[in-house]
């Protein structure tokens, strides 16, 4: 099976579970004043759980023919071992590491780390570029969205105070 | 009316107000080329500047001025790294990327500044011309046309972002229309598919969608496959800081600018369509009416691709300013707050507002001429400077590009689980584009499915159920136009199929 299919697949089975929940569950707290309505919370997406399932299914079966010749400059996911995967990995572990210290570890620890990181997975070694590079991006992009725009974003770790 | 525009002339051609345009179209274009602070947020935080001007009429032209210069900053940032910031310039990104890509970002972004101009001065002319009149047309329009009106787009983007492929365009479509659905809704105050996750009260964040389908797997295809990002499939510095439109382009995107341009202008003019769904249906009307070899070329950097959204999206922001100065109703979230702006200044909106005081509505309208050439004026010559962000080198220019993606999505809801959500749509968002999933209908999906079943909502109480269909002809012929665009796709590729048969 293509991939395009198992992917069908899976929403299909999104689209039931979102189905099973719009026409079993949804309605059975609404207070009584609502059940008066001609339009509950559940009826939009009862309509598309509906739709859902049958294009997902639509395509599960083949009835539209796909396409999956890659095409050029595309990615073959058939040999993604010859690609940069361990890069790509490692930088989405880095941004889902990014996403967790952030707060603690304050903005401009963390995003200074961030840039400095992210390139050195890429291959950069020019550390005498690369730091000062990324600790004037992190300090400018603070002071533009803390000072200038007054949205706030807590600069040093969190033992250092909210400063 | 003449004596009303010579007064507005007078006023907006100040000293201070002329420092209002130049000033607001500046910070505009800058902060607005970050993405997750699209013009409704900037508007916001300039809104304490203008109050503390005073005057009325200077503080709507600095926030006017911002507007036009977020909107065209957006598209930029749309253009050069395929991060969409706001909604409008989704549609940007299609072909602006593409073009980038081939090593035309001078020239893509030449087409988006000359598109954007052109769009917002026909505006400009339209609204002086037809704001009185199209007032009272606009509020012909109730929600069951408003719910139509997005069928069409929808149907229209998932009958053509699929190149071929309705099945899965389609597919992408209901995807996003679920997941609006996700949290608490307008009409419904009770959350909806959370699965208790606090975090999702309030619904997926448009922003972080936007970047989980655009910027990031664009910047994990550069990780994979670094032969992309080699002078990013381009050519030299020189070709990428090439502003030079040829004449032949030129006569090309002329009409689409100038069709665009009027039907932007009307469907911004109506209140809650707005800038998005002009961007979106211009270019699928545009991509739709081309010639069949041009037709292939929409997605893969088409000139005509870029010019419809870009003229559409600034002729619409002009054109919510209709409701806004002649009803006092914000046609869209960025009309809302300089509804809320006016009201602080003490100056109310309304039919009343051209004959009380003409000074501030025509000076406002003045000022969206001069807002237009000071943003082709301060652009053209800084094109070249802006197109060479993608001359970085790739080890730089990445991890900038993933920052800037996170950024957006945390500066939108200042809550870290954002992003993650962020990476975990990204990776979802590339899985979907292996299998050659259209991504775009998703998003736009998303983006009108709250107002969608809203104005669906509305429409059943109003008329007691499904009968609004049958009792509102101009709905009933929507939804036939909605039905007529899934169909005429499959129905043209059948028969050419049948006609390829036949000759063989």
């Amino acid at each position: 099976m293509t991939l395009d299919r198992w992917i069908a697949l899976i929403i299909l089975l999104i689209c039931l579970c979102y189905g099973y929940q719009a026409f079993f569950i949804m309605d059975l707290g609404l207070p009584p004043f609502m059940q008066r309505n001609p339009v509950w919370p559940s009826t939009f997406p009862k309509l598309l759980a509906v739709m859902g399932i049958m294009v997902s299914a639509a395509i599960l079966l083949g009835l539209e023919k796909s396409d999956q010749t890659p095409a050029e400059g595309d990615i073959n996911y058939r040999a993604l071992g010859q690609y940069k995967t361990g890069q790509a990995l490692a930088l989405l572990s880095l941004m889902v590491a990014y996403a967790v210290l952030l707060r603690p570890a304050g903005f401009l620890v963390s995003t200074t780390g961030f840039l400095i990181l992210g390139a050195v997975v890429l291959g950069e070694r020019k550390f005498q570029y690369l730091i000062p590079i990324a600790v004037l991006a992190a300090g400018s992009v603070w002071y533009l969205v803390q000072v200038v725009l007054g949205i706030f974003l807590r600069p040093w770790p969190f033992f250092l105070g909210i400063g | 009316m003449i004596e009303g525009f010579m007064i507005g002339l007078s006023t907006a051609f100040s000293i201070t107000n002329l420092l209002m345009v130049v000033g607001g179209c500046l910070i505009g274009t800058f902060i607005g080329m970050l993405p997750g602070l699209g013009p409704m947020s900037i508007i916001a935080i300039m809104i304490p500047v203008a109050i503390s001007i005073g005057d009325p009429s200077t503080a709507l032209i600095l926030l006017a001025g911002v507007y036009y210069g977020a909107i065209f900053g957006g598209s930029t940032s749309s253009i050069l790294i395929n991060a969409p910031g706001v909604a409008s310039t989704v549609a940007t990104s299609f072909d602006g990327y593409p073009l980038a890509r081939q090593g035309k970002a001078g020239k893509a972004l030449t087409v988006a500044a000359i598109a954007s101009f052109c769009g917002g001065t026909i505006g400009a002319v339209l609204l002086m011309i037809f704001a009185p009149m199209l007032a009272s047309v606009a509020l012909l329009f109730h929600s069951a046309e408003y719910f139509a009106l997005m069928v069409v787009g929808l149907s229209a983007i998932a009958a053509f972002a699929g190149t071929g492929q309705v099945g899965k365009a389609a597919l992408m479509t209901i995807l996003g229309l679920i997941m609006a659905t996700v949290g608490e809704g307008a009409m419904f105050n009770l959350p909806r598919f959370t699965m208790g996750i606090m975090d999702l009260q309030s619904g997926f964040g448009f922003i972080t969608l936007a970047m989980a389908m655009f910027a990031l797997p664009e910047a994990l295809y550069l990780v994979l496959d670094p032969t992309r990002s080699k002078s990013g499939d381009s050519g030299s510095s020189g070709e990428i800081k090439d502003l030079r439109i040829t004449h032949s382009e030129a006569r090309a995107i002329a009409p689409v600018i100038g069709r665009q341009s009027i039907q932007g202008f009307l469907i911004g003019v109506l209140p809650g369509a707005g800038a998005t769904i002009a961007s979106f249906l211009g270019y699928a009307v545009e991509r739709n009416i081309a010639p069949k070899d041009e037709q292939s070329q929409f997605g893969k950097g088409s000139l005509k691709g870029l010019a419809a959204p870009e003229s559409a999206n600034n002729a619409a922001c002009t054109g919510s300013f209709v409701p806004l100065l002649t009803l006092g109703i914000p046609g869209s979230g960025t009309t809302a707050i300089l509804l809320g702006a006016l009201i602080a200044l003490n100056v109310s909106p309304g039919p009343r507002l051209m004959v009380d005081q003409p000074q501030i509505f025509w000076s406002v309208i003045i000022s969206m001429y001069l807002g237009n050439l000071i943003l082709l004026v301060l652009n053209l010559p800084l094109i070249p400077y802006i197109a060479k962000v993608l001359l970085v080198p790739r080890n730089y220019l990445i991890p900038f590009i993933l920052f800037f993606t996170l950024m957006g999505a945390y500066i939108g809801q200042n809550n870290a689980t954002e992003l993650l959500i962020l990476v975990g749509f990204g990776v979802c968002a590339t899985v979907l584009r292996f299998a050659k999933y259209p991504l775009a209908p998703l998003l736009i999906g998303f983006i009108l499915g709250r107002m969608m079943e809203d104005n669906f909502a509305r429409s059943m109480q109003l008329y007691d159920g499904i009968n609004f269909i049958v009792a509102r002809p101009m709905t009933m012929g929507l939804l036939f136009i909605a039905a007529v665009l899934v169909v005429l796709p499959s129905y043209r590729a059948r028969l050419q199929a049948a006609r390829a048969a036949k000759r063989d």
